[in-house]
């Protein structure tokens, strides 16, 4: 069982309180809505996609410490990938937060692996995914809303 | 153990609820989270299990021994049910799933029967989604508009704003009596006052107040009024509708099927008397049975113990939660209940909830059912602490304890 301080890394911590590319992006290519209606958050990821590679995604909304962790880490770890490439990510991602067979995280995931732990919190491995949902749901050029539920 | 403590004897109760013994996380259960539903104690769970163990069987018409015992159970629940709410006849009592299925009853059939095209209906700010989403759907149906008396910022009710909202209009009155994220207790006398002023029915959703405070329905006159088992201390799935028998004589049934005939034919179908018109098919006995002893033990217990205990739960975890730095109370009405809603500064509910789970303090995170009051505030969440008779100060000690590791974790 993940103890509260391997939950509440560092880095989660970090990005939870400074998120990375934060903000809305004018112009985006895509952009999705993402809701929880558990807790009721909510968050919108915005993509600039240049000869089939994400050069720009950003995100807004409000949530707990775990689902802005998320999307703060999940922004860096997509930003110039393919759009292939961030669909595989986004696979081996919900792997890692759902798997419940202890393995070694393939290299890709890199620093996602702080989230790991989420999976000995079921009620809390939505909040790990909306973010990577409403990504997913972006690239499908979904331009509604995608809800965890 | 304080003296105020001994003095309303309660600490015996927590014997009579075997899940208080168990631990969470290695730690004993610290069970706050009783707004959205009570534990049990024993007297029930053995009444259940006596139902199924010694007297299962349908009820009415059998003309065994097993059907009429259990049919006398039944009958002797909703007795119970008309003495503990003091309505004028056991006819008044309809069961129901829950709550949200009563204000649904009421909703379809004294709703479409009432309601009509630029009709109203007036709620408040501070409902539960069950006394929203019913009215919103009759609205739709019937083309009526669906009317919100606003709240003030400690989480009350505005008089004068309620009072405006009520016109010629209004065909029915539908308002929480105890706020399920606040707190507040809602001066429903003088509602179903006011609106009876003006000819217009009221219905109470008495969900969380029935196991805080003595509801008397002949006394506040309301013309429904609506509660569930589960927060009572009793089973799942299983609610009452109180209604006024004149109200309930003239509403069509609300479901069709079994039980709630007279004689059936295919030319023509008679419809059973109250309160059998609005219980087709099998009920939920065993539950109902369950919320006759639940409500049985409650009596014994008394209000006049339970509510003093209570308030000082309340005082006393009102000045406990105010001392957590960076703490906010939801809801500070001059009238309120034991139940606590709170934001802290650099932490989300949800994390809140997720690290006193850890030290076993069970509480609630989120929006509550209640979104227009989390919008009410401007959040998007609360943590809740609820109380009910077997909680005790010591709990409430434990919880700030708990809330000192969500500052390690997140300092303000």
């Amino acid at each position: 069982m993940t103890g509260l301080r391997e939950l509440y890394q560092e880095v989660i911590l970090d990005h939870n309180k400074h998120p990375r590319n934060y903000g809305e992006t004018d112009g985006a290519d895509y952009q999705a809505d993402g809701y929880n209606p558990l807790c009721g958050d909510r968050l919108v990821v915005y993509l600039k996609v240049h000869e089939g590679k994400i050069t720009e995604v950003t995100f807004v909304g409000s949530g707990c410490a775990i689902s802005k962790a998320s999307a703060s880490l999940m922004t860096d770890a997509v930003k110039g990938l393919s759009l292939t490439a961030a669909k595989e990510l986004f696979d081996q991602f919900h792997t890692m937060i759902t798997d419940k067979v202890e393995r070694d995280f393939p290299e890709e995931l890199g620093k996602l692996a702080v989230l790991a732990g989420v999976r000995d919190y079921p009620t809390r491995i939505k909040c790990a995914s909306l973010a990577w949902h409403t990504l997913r749901s972006a690239l499908d050029n979904n331009k509604g809303s995608v809800s965890t539920e | 153990m304080t003296s105020s403590e001994e003095h309303s004897l309660l600490s015996g109760v927590r014997r009579d609820f075997p899940i208080l013994q168990r631990t969470v996380h290695g730690r004993p259960l610290i069970y706050l989270d009783n707004a959205a539903t009570t534990q049990k104690p024993r007297a029930v769970l053995d009444v259940i299990d006596n139902y199924y163990t010694d007297k299962n069987a349908n009820i009415h018409r059998g003309v065994h021994v097993l059907s009429e015992e259990a049919t006398n159970a039944y009958n002797d629940a909703r007795h119970g049910i008309q003495t503990f709410l003091n309505a004028r006849s056991d006819r008044e009592i309809i069961f129901t799933r829950n709550s949200t299925e009563s204000i649904n009853l009421v909703a379809n059939s004294f709703g479409r029967n009432n309601i009509k095209s630029g009709d109203e209906i007036l709620i408040t700010h501070m409902e539960h989604h069950s006394n929203i989403v019913p009215w919103q759907m009759l609205s739709e149906q019937v083309n009526a508009k669906l009317k919100i008396a606003p709240i003030d910022d400690r989480g009350q009710l505005i008089m004068d704003e309620f009072e405006a909202l009520l016109t010629s209009r209004t065909k029915l009155v539908s308002v929480v009596h105890l706020s399920n994220s606040l707190g507040t207790i809602n001066p429903v006398k003088e509602i179903v006052d006011l609106a009876h002023d003006n000819g217009v029915p009221v219905l109470l959703d008495g969900s969380q107040a029935v196991y805080h405070m003595p509801v008397d329905v002949q006394s506040l006159d309301c013309d429904f009024y609506v509660c569930t088992g589960h927060k009572l201390y009793g089973p799942t799935g299983v609610g009452v509708l109180y209604g006024k028998e004149t109200i309930l004589e003239s509403m069509p049934p609300y479901q069709g099927g079994g039980d709630m005939i007279r004689a059936v034919s295919f030319e023509k179908t008679t419809y059973a008397d109250l309160p059998q018109k609005f219980e087709a098919g099998t009920p939920n006995i065993a539950g109902v049975v369950g919320l006759g002893a639940a409500v049985k033990y409650l009596r014994n217990i008394g209000f006049s113990r339970i509510a003093p205990h209570e308030s000082d739960l309340l005082a006393y975890g009102t000045e406990a939660l105010s001392s957590v730095p960076g703490l906010r109370l939801i809801g500070t009405a001059d009238k309120k209940a034991s139940i606590l809603s709170f934001v802290m500064s650099g932490a989300h509910p949800h994390d809140i909830g997720t690290i006193v789970d850890r030290e076993g303090v069970a509480i609630r995170t989120g929006h509550h059912c209640t979104q227009p009051v989390m919008d009410r505030f401007g959040i998007p969440a609360t943590a809740r602490a609820s109380f009910a008779m077997y909680n005790t100060r010591q709990d409430i000690d434990a919880l700030v304890q708990a809330l000192e590791r969500v500052r390690e974790v997140f300092p303000s």
